[in-house]
């Protein structure tokens, strides 16, 4: 055993003799204004066009900048674009672009850049996902550097935000090959951080912009870390390797409590924009009856899957909106409360009665289905779990089948050949329903994948869409919401809380419905 | 003997085809498209979108004609452009990872030979006594731990408590404009919990397959024949028993060749060691078929060579085998 005698032995002089001095030690005592952030995931392409992860948007939010942007109450605000006018028959807005905007290597920011950025997006040799809204786009025109126009065939509500699209730089890709361009690594944007290195599997690390239009941002680093463990990044909070996280539901609620840990951090809670849903195949017999669809709702205690899965954080979603935005309705009527003996009532005006095995029956079938999710998400699992205790109560027999996502998508979603699926939406800041409620979305690969025909919602869609009145806006969200919970096309379950943590060396963050990173170029350290 | 490599080497041609084939086939067998991965469930991305990046990706041709396109670029070494957002030549991605992947696993594997054939060898010749017994637990608790609740023990003992290893990752921010001495020093650093636990985790196979060879040598006639001419038990032992017993060995180091490139996506992704296990995962996540064929096709040459060097070598150590083929 002397060998490994000498690996201990070799080891601990290693670990004895890099004491005090040695540079890790230096460099965690500095801290300073470097912010390190920690993400499970990797940028893919910083050329936003390119991609659609989050980790990518995550970098690129900081180094570009759109013409418009949401401010933390998520109103739209004007970014490189100071100011525009939506022409009264709504089909033509006009840009004023600010002046004195400067790219990251030098050169002045004008027109020709958005109007690149249009074209390059809508070129069908690009392989982007992006330029379905653009495509609405009749015209596009640059009268001068600092102006830009843009006429649609029809008024269309989505398209102001639509230019919240990062522009790009077209001295350094006009005329060449988007997809091979080097700054797919190596971003040139506007924003107030500059891109200063990628390091594979490692780190992207961006440097603040002196010459930023709203001032250089006070931390004057950024690290974007990629830790694809969440276990693994909590430790690396706790030992100071990263001063930002999300938590999970139980880490906020059990493993962040601590007097010693709640003066080293703070953390933060609002609702994320995005819900879990059950989506039922409108196509099968079963689920075309209104009043079977109400009845599982009614089955469900929502509350209860929001204490068992999400630790309580999170709120019970009655339709596509998240709480407390413009389009939201605080209080919507046709709402099936939680009430198992109404279910029970409902499934017996349905025509069904109670077999053998406490299983309900309808023409000698017993009414019986599966619910499918996608493998990799805990939450969803549980929830499905609750979701058929309860239903087996009513006499609802439910069975469970976890698959792979990509599988899950090609051989069950794409087909149709589902029951009921449980899944999630992200909730776009712009309340448009088109891609996902209207019944023209219904073919494969499409979104509206349950089959959901609505008449009377396609013409509310359309009508919300299609007019920049907010008022007027509202009140289509309004009725659409009404039918939504009335018909139940989805049982609409939870929206999550968002839950952050930041290491209290950093100040200046406010919380806003934006969430937090909405002004993180003021956040500074004392 | 020439003629005997000449053979193999042949031999190898069809059966690398005949691994791409296969591997191609079973690929695009799996449901889903590296396409549909990048725009599902995306409101954005049209059926138009669609179409238009499959042709960017070549995907609308027929099956046959893509597995031809890609095996002429292989013949020239090309091995395509990654089907993941970046679209990065597939070789780049694996040439920035296998490094850390290559070190990492000819540490462990250096440690794990190093450790396990001593261990062996010791519960071997003390067969059956209490430290048989003892070695016997120690190395079946590192087998049967799952890797992933060690580490996560470890990182909280010796990274979050004690402080003195960092958790993740391979390098600490801001060690690019440390001297040499000090960058190495902070990669080993790094490098202390992950070939800990990797070794720990993988002593139990090899020290038990030593074990059991020797103590089937040690009841050999002539180790018999040895003690009864009264040569020393150490001399019986390290020259004339543990020579025979480690002739398997030279096939098993043989089979961990290809290992060498392959990494663990568990142990990776604890770690946060970008290495080749979670880029194959993620390949393989993503459909990107051309980024999963490049690794396969290396790994299988791997395999290849690894079980020829070990025939070779086999033949080199065993007097027998040589003679035998002439």
């Amino acid at each position: 055993m002397s060998l490994a005698r000498t690996v201990c032995l070799l080891l601990f002089l290693f670990l004895t003799a890099c004491g005090q001095d040695a540079p890790w030690n230096k460099a965690q005592a500095q801290g300073g204004a470097q912010f390190v952030t920690g993400s499970i995931g990797e940028p893919s392409n910083l050329i936003p066009i390119l991609a659609s992860d989050s980790s990518s948007s995550d970098i690129s939010g900081l180094v570009y900048n759109g013409l418009v942007r949401y401010d933390k109450n998520l109103k739209l605000e004007g970014d490189l674009a100071q100011s525009w006018e939506v022409s009264p028959d709504g089909l033509q807005i006009t840009f004023h672009l600010r002046r004195g905007v400067k790219w990251h290597d030098g050169h002045d920011f004008t027109s020709r850049d958005v109007l690149y950025t249009y074209r390059v997006t809508v070129d069908p040799k690009t392989p982007t996902a992006y330029a379905e809204d653009f495509k609405q786009v009749q015209s596009a025109q640059a009268p001068d550097s600092y102006t830009f126009r843009v006429t649609y065939a029809k008024p269309f509500a989505p398209a102001l935000a639509s230019w919240g699209m990062p522009i790009l730089p077209a001295h350094l890709l006009e005329g060449k090959d988007i997809t091979k361009s080097p700054l797919s690594r190596n971003p040139v944007g506007t924003g107030p951080y500059i891109f200063k290195e990628w390091i594979p599997g490692q780190r992207v690390i961006l440097e603040a912009n002196p010459k930023y239009w709203e001032g250089a941002p006070h931390l004057s680093r950024y690290v974007y870390r990629i830790i694809p463990d969440n276990s693994t990044m909590y430790m690396e909070l706790k030992a100071g390797g990263v001063d930002m996280m999300g938590l999970s539901p139980v880490q906020y609620q059990r493993q962040t409590t601590g007097k010693e840990f709640l003066a080293r951090f703070n953390k933060y809670r609002y609702p994320a924009s995005a819900y879990t849903y059950l989506g039922y195949n409108l196509r099968l017999p079963m689920f075309q009856d209104v009043r079977v669809r109400r009845a599982i709702t009614c089955a469900i205690n929502k509350e209860e899957i929001i204490q068992g899965v999400l630790l309580g954080m999170g709120q019970i979603a009655h339709g596509p909106y998240k709480p407390g935005t413009w389009a939201y309705k605080p209080k919507v009527d046709n709402d099936p409360a939680y009430d198992p003996v109404n279910a029970k009532a409902l499934l017996q005006e349905a025509g069904y009665r109670m077999g053998a095995g406490g299983i309900l029956e309808k023409d000698g079938k017993p009414l019986s289905f599966t619910i499918m999710t996608n493998q990799g998400n805990d939450q969803r699992l549980k929830c499905a779990q609750i979701i058929q205790m309860r239903l087996k109560k009513v006499g609802i027999d439910v069975k469970i089948r976890v698959m792979e996502w990509a599988s899950f998508l090609t051989n069950f979603i794409d087909k149709g050949k589902f029951e009921v699926v449980l899944m999630g939406w992200t909730i776009s800041q712009d309340p448009d329903l088109y891609d996902v409620w209207h019944s023209s979305k219904t073919g494969p690969k499409e979104l509206n994948f349950i089959h959901y025909l609505n008449p009377e919602l396609d013409r509310l869609i359309v009508e919300g869409r299609g007019t920049f009145d907010m008022a007027k806006r509202r009140d289509c969200y309004y009725q659409i919401q009404e039918i939504l919970a009335k018909d139940q096309p989805y049982t609409f379950l939870y929206v999550p809380d968002a839950l952050p943590v930041v290491t209290s060396r950093i100040k200046g963050i406010e919380p806003a419905p934006a969430g937090i990173m909405h002004n993180f170029i003021k956040w500074y350290v004392d | 003997m020439a003629n005997y490599l000449i053979k193999r080497i042949l031999m190898l041609v069809p059966l690398l085809l005949g691994i791409t084939l296969i591997t191609f086939t079973v690929i695009h067998l799996a449901p889903g498209e590296p396409v549909e991965m990048a725009t599902a469930m995306s409101p954005k991305a049209s059926a138009a979108t669609r179409a238009r990046l499959r042709e960017f990706y070549g995907l609308d041709k027929p099956l046959h004609v893509q597995y031809g396109m890609w095996l002429s670029n292989l013949s020239r070494l090309d091995f395509g452009r990654s089907f993941a957002p970046d679209n990065r030549p597939v070789l780049d991605k694996i040439k920035e990872r296998i490094p850390i992947t290559i070190s990492l696993n000819v540490i462990a594997l250096i440690l794990e030979f190093g450790l396990a054939l001593p261990i062996g060898i010791m519960a071997a010749v003390h067969r059956d006594t209490l430290l048989d017994r003892a070695i016997s637990v120690f190395v079946f608790v590192g087998f049967a731990v799952p890797t992933f609740w060690l580490a996560l023990l470890c990182m909280y003992l010796f990274g979050v408590k004690l402080a003195w290893l960092p958790i993740s990752g391979i390098h600490s921010l801001g060690s690019d404009q440390w001297s040499f001495f000090w960058r190495t020093a902070d990669l080993a650093r790094h490098l202390v919990l992950p070939i800990s636990i990797a070794t720990f985790g993988s002593l139990a196979g090899l020290s038990r397959y030593m074990r059991s060879t020797m103590i089937e040598v040690l009841s050999q006639d002539y180790i018999t024949t040895a003690r009864a001419k009264g040569v020393r038990e150490r001399v019986i032992i390290y020259r004339h028993a543990l020579k025979n017993a480690l002739l398997p060995v030279i096939t098993l180091l043989g089979f961990s060749l290809p290992a060498l490139i392959g990494g663990s996506v568990i142990f990776e992704t604890i770690f946060s060691i970008p290495g080749m296990g979670q880029l194959f995962y993620q390949g393989v996540m993503a459909r990107d078929y051309p980024l999963v064929m490049g690794i396969l096709v290396i790994g299988a040459c791997l395999t290849l060579i690894g079980n020829l060097l070990a025939d070779l070598c086999y033949a080199v150590a065993d007097p027998r085998i040589r003679h035998g083929r002439g």
